[in-house]
């Protein structure tokens, strides 16, 4: 690690202002970024810690919406979730460790976009719009491809706001080593449509399956998609998997998440 | 009834207290008066040739003590190695220097280039990054068949070839072994791949030296298996120390699994900097120095043939195998896959012929020797593979082919060297049958179908060789050890006794074990007897702890020194008694005279031998401390014989274990919990061999896994309850304990057992064309095999 100044903001407000300084990073959980300065990847000459800020933290639901603060715990969505959303309940507690649950949060990973995140399928596939302190940015709009999204240099995920589906399920197939997705499907079924979004699977990081999307608006059953195939092109191959295991993972897990809806 | 005290008491192991309340003192919990701190900066290439290390800007950064280059060591000796395997044609191996930091190239991605000891390890590690290196990068040696095809890249120019040795087993044996397939009734071929592996103890490598001006005397502190090992190899070869003035400490050793018996370039480093800069320095890997500095196991490609009689009788065996060294040879390595793998060939099978020939090859990789098994889990793995195969080629039940071949009479001379004493194969396999539930097979399978998976039974038997002995033998094989070991035991005046031993404990449990064997001997509580190791300055000499050796061979060295001891006392209690020495019997801790009421404590006889009042001073010198070195007659053969069951989700390739059993002989046994422990560990090291662990280079020798986030280490989920058993006993006939090891078995025995039930599986969900998938068994590996 190299040396780096600190700071603690007790609002959003003064954390923007921190960020504004040169070479000012936000930390989350740290639980990707501690690894990474560990490794001496990264040298931001401040980190404003936005574990302080107690309006960024927690899980409320009103009106069908579940909103859950940027600075929450996977842990605490875990519990927090787990009457109105399930399947995002679900989701987080499978993420990682106690430790890395206890720790990491919903904007550091929104944030970081990881293309095996799993956050960024139920997102994506919910249709959820990601608050920062300047701005709703609809989902579709968010992700820009691994590691990439469309926040500004100094923005913060201050809130994530989720439309609650009728019907969803996330279903993550592990990647032996990291226990990250290698392939992970979240489907969501909601008045307006079905959503399927797909994460671990390609180089382009989460996509929506509009082909799964439309079988599964006309039966919603996995039997629906049995017949379908993913495109192996532009999928991940790396020692875990080649793009078309990857590619036949998506068709499987799918199912999967249908039959769990 | 099972016992509370003695040999066969499940007692809890006494160290674990400390272990599990943070009270361990591991070699990174010391920290000397003065210390200072080394960060090494490492190659990030293969293959290059070092142009320049230019230090000047980092020797002038904040903190920095001195920087040591190569340079530095152009005048001492490269890292030993501790055997010269010699080849078919009576060529010894090529052995090039290996120096302790690189010199003119650099070899692999983690060579050592430079060593920076500053104030704190953070000032070492920038000015680490400042050093400037210039070097010109070389074409990566990587494959081993591509690094002997001719025109290859070199990892040694001086050599003229990247071939080792090329070794034949028994050379003698060739041609009728040649005779004897050319003429069978049914020869089953199989190509398979023994997966690299990182050892990953949990406790990364440190190393502390310190130098005493006054005295002249260096000290190490070491994460060692045999710090006596340290010793000799880095004093006599490396730094020119001789023995009485270098200590070597290893103290609590957070596992090891072979890494940790090598002597490695940061020890000399650092016993080396200390007396050069007159103040202690300490380095402690990170864990990514780990990956790409800790030997690698493993890692051998082989092509193994069995020839069969129309009964499935085994005929003959031929194994051609490259095996990997990496860039440099490390402490043992190419002892590995040889005497320890060519001499495993037979397994529990009465085959005539065999005959093993392997290649080892120096690749831009690290150094690969011994890991948990070392030859002995590459041995077994082929050959219960090829058995599996050629069973079901010839429609023969997997349980009776091998039966069919056991060997069932013993002492048994096999065509590869060894001998075994003793062991009963068909009673471990019918014990195996027993707790496996095989009967119940059938019915698992159909519950596991209801449920869309497809099940499969595996299993497999196994020898092992342990205590790898005699010195003689070893000796003219070319080993540069001898393969004993030491003990020395020290009664006090009150009675309490310290055992000092050379063998090493880092998690094996000898504190207690072998507190547990003089306790019986004599007859007195655990309480009163201390085991002692991993000091240079105490057990007189140590070979360490490896290959299932320490109460096979360090026991036995105790076993003597203690008998030695009751001999005396019983001398003592004579005298004390008025009574014939011959009359005098030991029990439940008291001399008696035999048949009569008469008798002595042993804490009485103690305290005679250091306040000698009453005492024959004319015969016995006073005192109560003994010294004995044993050096086995033969190895140990435990056997065993395992089963796995398996689900195989046929949509997404992934394995899930769902039964493994266990039946091992492994002769007497001192404490049966701590022996289930040792099982556990192993079969769990194996089930991540099978089906999880792997070390990948890309074809620039960069190492692909070189964190735990593409590195797939075993967790408590991955791994089903076991079901282990070690009632069939038979005794080893040489050595006094009759025991023969376990360390080991788990990781010998169960990677074919895994493989073997994948393989089951896929044939009975219909996918016959799957003969053979590579480990790990990773899910898109099955997944693919079953596309065809
Ligand atoms: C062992 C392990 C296993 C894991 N397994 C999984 C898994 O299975 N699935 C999965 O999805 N993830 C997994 N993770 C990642 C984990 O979910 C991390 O918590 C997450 O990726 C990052 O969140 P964080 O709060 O720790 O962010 P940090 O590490 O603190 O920050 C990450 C990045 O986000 C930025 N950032 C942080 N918070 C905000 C914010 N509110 N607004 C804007 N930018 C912000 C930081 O500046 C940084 O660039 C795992 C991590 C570990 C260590």
């Amino acid at each position: 690690m190299y040396a780096f100044e600190f700071t603690r903001p007790k609002t959003v407000a003064e954390a923007v202002a921190a960020l504004a300084g040169e070479d000012a990073q936000a930390l989350g959980g740290g639980q990707t970024l501690i690894p990474t300065l560990k490794q001496r990847l990264a040298s931001p000459g401040m980190l404003v810690s936005l574990a302080g800020i107690a309006a960024m933290r927690g899980v409320s639901v009103a009106g069908g919406t579940l909103t859950v603060g940027g600075g929450t715990t996977h842990a605490a969505v875990a519990r927090g979730a787990a009457a109105a959303f399930p399947a995002l309940a679900a989701l987080a507690g499978r993420i990682g460790d106690p430790a890395v649950r206890n720790r990491g949060t919903i904007g550091g990973s929104l944030a970081n976009n990881d293309p095996s995140a799993c956050y960024p399928a139920a997102v994506l596939a919910a249709g959820a719009s990601v608050v920062t302190d300047r701005r709703e940015i609809a989902a579709d709009d968010f992700f820009r491809g691994m590691f990439a999204t469309a926040l500004e240099a100094g923005e913060i995920i201050t809130a994530v706001r989720f439309p609650v589906p009728q019907r969803a399920a996330y279903a993550k197939f592990v990647q032996p080593a990291s226990r990250f997705a290698l392939v992970g499907v979240f489907v969501a079924k909601s008045a307006a449509g079905v959503r399927v979004a797909v994460t671990g699977a390609s180089e382009g990081g989460v996509f929506r399956w509009t082909q799964a999307e439309a079988a599964l608006a006309a039966d919603f059953r996995p039997e629906a998609v049995r017949g379908l195939r993913a495109a192996a092109a532009g999928m991940i191959g790396d020692l875990h998997g080649s793009p078309e295991y990857r590619a036949h993972l998506v068709g499987v897990m799918t199912a999967r998440a249908v039959a769990a809806a | 009834m099972p016992k509370d005290s003695g040999i066969g008491a499940s007692i809890k192991r006494r160290e674990d207290v400390r272990f599990l309340t943070g009270r361990g003192r591991y070699t990174d919990d010391i920290n000397l008066r003065g210390q200072a701190h080394v960060a090494f900066l490492r190659s990030n290439v293969a293959h290059g040739r070092l142009r320049g290390v230019d230090t000047a800007a980092a020797a002038a950064m904040p903190g920095v003590v001195r920087i040591f280059t190569g340079e530095d060591f152009a005048a001492v000796g490269g890292l030993p190695c501790g055997w010269q395997v010699t080849g078919r044609d009576g060529q010894v191996m090529k052995e090039p220097k290996h120096p302790v930091l690189a010199h003119g190239k650099v070899r692999h991605v983690g060579d050592p280039i430079a060593a920076v000891v500053a104030e704190t390890y953070e000032q070492a590690r920038d000015a680490a990054e400042a050093i400037a290196v210039d070097i010109e990068s070389l074409p990566a040696v990587v494959d081993m068949a591509a690094a002997l095809a001719p025109g290859s890249a070199l990892v040694h120019d001086d050599l003229g070839t990247n071939l080792c040795y090329d070794w034949g087993f028994i050379e003698d044996s060739k041609a009728a072994v040649a005779a004897a397939i050319a003429a069978a009734h049914h020869v089953t071929t199989l190509d398979l791949v023994n997966n690299r592996l990182i050892p990953n103890a949990m406790e990364p490598r440190v190393a502390v030296g310190d130098y005493n001006s006054a005295s002249g005397e260096s000290t190490l502190y070491t994460t060692s298996q045999n710090p006596h090992v340290i010793r000799l190899l880095m004093g006599a070869f490396v730094l020119g120390i001789p023995e009485h003035k270098l200590r070597v400490v290893a103290p609590d050793v957070g596992g090891g699994f072979g890494s940790k018996i090598f002597h490695y370039a940061e020890e000399a480093l650092c016993t080396f900097a200390a007396r050069a800069l007159n103040r202690p320095v300490k380095w402690t890997a990170q864990r990514s120095e780990s990956f790409v500095t800790d030997a690698h196991g493993r890692d051998h490609v082989t092509r193994i043939e069995l020839a069969l009689d129309r009964d499935g009788h085994f005929l003959a065996i031929r194994t051609s195998t490259l095996a990997n060294m990496g860039a440099y040879l490390s402490t043992f390595a190419p002892s590995v896959p040889t005497y320890l793998h060519g001499t495993l060939m037979a397994g529990n099978y009465k085959t005539p012929h065999i005959y093993v020939n392997v290649k080892a090859v120096f690749t831009n990789t690290v150094p690969v020797d011994a890991y948990r098994g070392a030859g002995r889990p590459e041995a077994t793995f082929q050959l219960e593979r090829v058995i599996d195969k050629a069973a079901r080629e010839m429609g023969i039940d997997p349980v009776e082919i091998r039966r069919r071949n056991f060997v069932d009479a013993f002492p048994y001379q096999t065509p590869v060297a060894v001998a075994y004493d003793t062991g009963n194969y068909h009673a471990t396999m019918d014990k195996l049958v027993t707790i496996a539930d095989l009967a119940g097979f059938e019915k698992r399978r159909a519950a596991s179908a209801a449920k869309g998976l497809l099940r499969g039974l595996g299993l497999n038997c196994y020898i092992e060789a342990c205590g790898i002995a005699p010195s003689h033998l070893v000796g003219q094989l070319g080993a540069r050890a001898g393969l004993y070991e030491s003990a020395t035991v020290r009664v006090n005046a009150t009675g309490g006794i310290v055992v000092m031993t050379g063998s090493h404990s880092h998690g094996q449990g000898h504190e207690t074990t072998f507190a547990q064997v003089i306790a019986d001997m004599i007859g007195i509580p655990e309480a009163q007897v201390e085991i002692v190791h991993g000091d240079t300055a105490n057990a007189p000499m140590g070979m360490g702890t490896y290959g299932s050796r320490s109460l096979a061979v360090g026991g036995s060295a105790m076993v003597r020194a203690a008998n030695k001891i009751i001999s005396k006392a019983r001398k003592i209690a004579a005298h004390l008694m008025e009574a014939a020495e011959g009359d005098i019997e030991l029990k439940d801790g008291k001399f008696r005279v035999a048949g009569t009421d008469k008798s002595v404590d042993w804490g009485a006889v103690c305290l005679a031998a250091y306040v000698p009042h009453n005492y024959p001073l004319a015969e016995l010198e006073p005192g109560l401390e003994e010294t004995a070195f044993y050096d086995p007659a033969n190895f140990t053969f435990p056997a065993g014989a395992y089963a796995c069951e398996v689900e195989v989700d046929p949509e997404t390739g992934r394995v899930t274990i769902d039964r493994f059993a266990a039946a091992d002989d492994f002769g007497n046994i001192v404490n049966p919990m701590v022996v289930d422990g040792q099982v556990h560990g192993g079969i769990g090291q194996g089930i991540g061999q099978a089906l999880l662990e792997r070390a990948v280079y890309d074809a620039n020798g960069q190492l692909l896994s070189g964190t735990y986030m593409d590195y797939a280490m075993p967790r408590a989920d991955d791994l089903p309850s076991y079901v282990v058993d070690h009632s069939c006993a038979t005794p080893c006939t040489h050595n006094p304990l009759g025991v023969k090891g376990c360390g080991e078995a788990g990781a010998i025995g169960s990677p074919p057992a895994v493989v073997n039930a994948v393989i089951d599986a896929l044939h009975r969900g219909g996918h016959a064309h799957v003969t053979h998938i590579d480990m790990p068994l990773s899910p898109a590996r099955v997944w693919a095999a079953m596309q065809g």
